[in-house]
């Protein structure tokens, strides 16, 4: 497991919200943590070659490009079966994260989540339905969440210290 | 919604923003304008909101961060201030009402709060989960991943095929 010491940690922080659209951006947020903008770009890299940065680039607004309904379907799935299923759910368009979660009984019986986007509910339901297919038998129940309100988002980020 | 221009401009930005002095400037000849203009367009794209971001996307849990899905049924006399609560926690990213759209099958309250605990390293969450559920007096679900599967998402963003650094 790959890990950032404290220069690192402070390069997340200062650079997680966005990089400042000025000519040499690296080179600023290097003066706010005590680097020069090639030791920001050095560490950068490393942390792209490490897997730790995704990519660096635009983050597109998902609402603003039409597809403002988005749907947390869930199933229930059968344990031997879930995985060889994930993959293949995870291949559908639409679908933007699929994960296996733990069920917690009697509450929540859904160890598969398929997160769903669409530009209407209609559209997430017909994904959903489709999705229903492939599961078949495996499959004893679903469920689809949307989200009716955001109640905060500032996005995936360290805690500032 | 965007202009042609912009989905392209917003395509072609997806990932490989150059590691260089002027970025902006290399970028910009790539893409036939000048520095100046395309950091106006950015500029534009994020104050519209087209863009939640521009720059690095970090994957913290590779580094021993943690992301944690969880969720609480809470009762609708209590919604709004339980939802301040999570509000006031810098632990706390996102926070989404969610709502079933299946008929409900029994009276109980469903989990109707979702929200993802990010902290620096997953000793921290049990310290997150019951600060919540003494403050709160409810229960905290917690729903970590299990197992990724690999997804490719396929939104028409008229995404040209260069664009795509993962």
């Amino acid at each position: 497991m790959p890990q950032l010491d404290d220069l690192d940690l402070r390069l997340v922080r200062a650079t997680q919200a966005g990089l400042p659209l000025v000519p040499r951006p690296y080179e600023l947020i290097g003066a706010s943590i005590g680097l020069s903008g090639e030791q920001v770009r050095e560490r950068l890299q490393s942390l792209l070659a490490r897997g730790i940065i995704r990519r660096i680039g635009a983050v597109p607004n998902h609402y603003r490009m039409g597809f403002t309904a988005n749907g947390m379907s869930v199933w229930d799935v059968d344990d031997g079966r879930v995985d060889a299923l994930g993959e293949r759910i995870g291949q559908l368009p639409g679908v933007s994260h699929c994960y296996r979660r733990p069920r917690h009984l009697p509450q929540w019986r859904y160890n598969l989540f398929a997160m769903l986007h669409g530009r209407t509910r209609e559209e997430v339901m017909r994904e959903s339905r489709e999705i229903a297919q492939i599961l078949g038998n495996a499959c004893s129940a679903h469920d689809v969440l949307f989200s009716t309100e955001i109640l905060k988002k500032t996005g995936l980020r360290l805690p500032g210290d | 919604m965007l202009s042609a221009d912009d989905l392209t401009l917003v395509a072609a930005l997806h990932g490989g923003f150059p590691l260089s002095d002027r970025p902006y400037a290399e970028a910009a000849t790539r893409l036939g304008c000048s520095e100046d203009v395309l950091i106006e367009r950015l500029q534009r794209l994020l104050a519209h909101g087209d863009l939640t971001r521009f720059g690095p996307l970090f994957q913290i849990e590779r580094a021993g961060g943690r992301f944690v899905l969880a969720a609480m049924a809470v009762p609708e006399a209590r919604f709004s201030e339980v939802a301040q609560l999570l509000r006031d926690m810098p632990e706390i990213a996102h926070n989404y009402r969610r709502e079933s759209a299946l008929p409900a099958t029994t009276t109980d309250i469903p989990l109707n709060m979702w929200f993802v605990i990010a902290v620096g390293s997953a000793q921290e969450v049990p310290r997150v989960v019951e600060r919540i559920e003494q403050a709160s007096a409810l229960t905290v679900f917690q729903f970590p991943k299990e197992q990724e599967y690999f997804v490719e998402l396929r939104l028409p963003l008229t995404e040209p095929h260069h664009a795509t650094a993962r």
